[in-house]
């Protein structure tokens, strides 16, 4: 109980046979997995943050590229419209002018035909004022004065 | 009473040995040794604990928590010292949980006459850890500072380095140096030996009843509630003095290595 005695000293060499055994053996043993658990578990949290942040800008990269895809797209799409219009306008001219060459065209045929049937009315009724004349007159008449008749008279009605 | 307070002793020439704390404490000294390797070689770096690896992993991550919250550097030696202090005195003070007779009527058994089955209500043994530890802070000192810087401190710290002071100074070293250990020693000793000798005390209630009697129901119930209430505080006090002694060695060897004057 309370007499020192040679007891201490035994003590003292149990003590340090478990003290050296835990320091030896145990607490290495112990120290290390625990340690390269530590570190797994840093590393993995770690190696998910990093993922994480890849994730994050992958998926920014991304809508970039989206973007300016849209945007690329709407600017494809805008210059399209503008040109497509252009034509239809180019078009409309073209077709307006063709149109009006067609009218001028018609009308100055038109014109020329009013001018040949007046001619041709006009030989013919010379040549019918002749013939009533000649049959008025009863006799005949030289071809040729007829023609430079007929002419003259073409002339004057002409002239008129 | 006294037969569970006396060591069952061993004399050789001059030297006396209490075959009970020897027995008890290297017992239990290669019990915990086993638990604890056996549960270390369980742990494994890429799977959680379980069973006794656990057991042992979360107190080894606790006393090196302990460890680490005063001492700076590498901690090897430390844990090592703080788990052996810890497991072992927990262990042994266990013991004291045991019903007062069943240690001493075993013991008999195998013919010792008498057997006090605590060894750390034995100053045996709380001395021989004490005084290790003792040796371990000045060990710490002069590996820290080296043997002139230690030797240094001894006569310049703690009241300066003026020559008037060194006596002083030494004479205080000394009272640091003697009062670590003995307090230490002393205050596990003292809290074991008096929770033993509360068992005790309450064993005695009915140890000379005649027959079943008023009186002796009556002691019979106090023995048993106050034994009760009486393991539930030295299960506190156990862990308590545990605690302590492992904590203060790690502040005595931090201490140690910091330098003072």
């Amino acid at each position: 109980m309370l007499q020192p005695n040679a007891t201490f000293i035994a003590q003292i060499i149990v003590f340090l046979l478990l003290l050296w055994f835990i320091y030896a053996f145990v607490v290495p043993m112990i120290a290390k997995p625990v340690n390269e658990r530590y570190k797994r578990i840093a590393d993995g949290l770690a190696a998910a943050d990093a993922g994480r942040k890849e994730l994050e800008a992958a998926s920014a990269r991304a809508n970039d590229i989206l973007r300016e895809a849209r945007e690329r797209a709407r600017a494809i799409e805008d210059q399209a419209q503008r040109r497509s219009l252009e034509e239809i306008e180019t078009a409309k001219l073209a077709a307006q002018a063709e149109g009006a060459r067609i009218v001028a065209a018609s009308q100055a045929e038109a014109a020329n035909e009013a001018a040949r049937a007046r001619e041709q009315l006009r030989r013919e009724f010379g040549a019918l004022v002749v013939r009533g004349a000649s049959q008025l007159l009863e006799r005949e008449i030289d071809a040729r004065s007829h023609a430079q008749l007929i002419e003259r008279l073409t002339q004057e009605i002409a002239g008129d | 009473m006294t037969h569970h307070l006396s060591h069952q002793k061993v004399v050789l020439g001059s030297f006396t040995w209490n075959v009970d704390t020897l027995l008890m404490s290297t017992l239990l000294a290669a019990a915990i040794a086993l638990l604890l390797i056996v549960g270390a070689r369980r742990l494994r770096s890429d799977r959680a604990p379980t069973g006794l690896a656990l057991f042992v992993e979360y107190i080894y991550d606790w006393v090196d928590g302990q460890v680490a919250e005063s001492y700076r550097g590498g901690r090897r030696f430390m844990d090592s010292m703080a788990l052996a202090l810890f497991v072992w005195i927990v262990a042994m003070n266990a013991l004291d949980l045991l019903p007062a007779d069943v240690p001493s009527n075993l013991a008999s058994l195998a013919g010792a006459h008498l057997w006090h089955v605590l060894p750390t209500a034995d100053i045996n043994g709380t001395f021989a850890m004490a005084f290790v530890v003792a040796v371990f802070i000045i060990v710490a000192g002069v590996r820290a500072k080296g043997m002139g810087g230690f030797l240094h401190e001894w006569i310049a710290a703690p009241l300066g380095k003026n020559p008037l002071l060194w006596l002083p100074n030494v004479f205080l070293n000394f009272v640091e140096l003697l009062s670590r250990p003995v307090s230490l020693a002393l205050r596990l000793f003292g809290n074991m030996f008096a929770g033993e000798l509360m068992f005790l005390l309450i064993a005695l209630f009915t140890l000379n009843a005649v027959g079943p009697d008023v009186g002796t129901v009556v002691l019979f119930v106090l023995q048993v509630g106050l034994g009760f209430v009486w393991s539930a505080f030295d299960l506190l006090i156990a862990l308590l003095q545990a605690y302590i002694f492992m904590l203060l060695p790690i502040v005595y060897i931090t201490l140690a290595e910091e330098h003072h004057g």
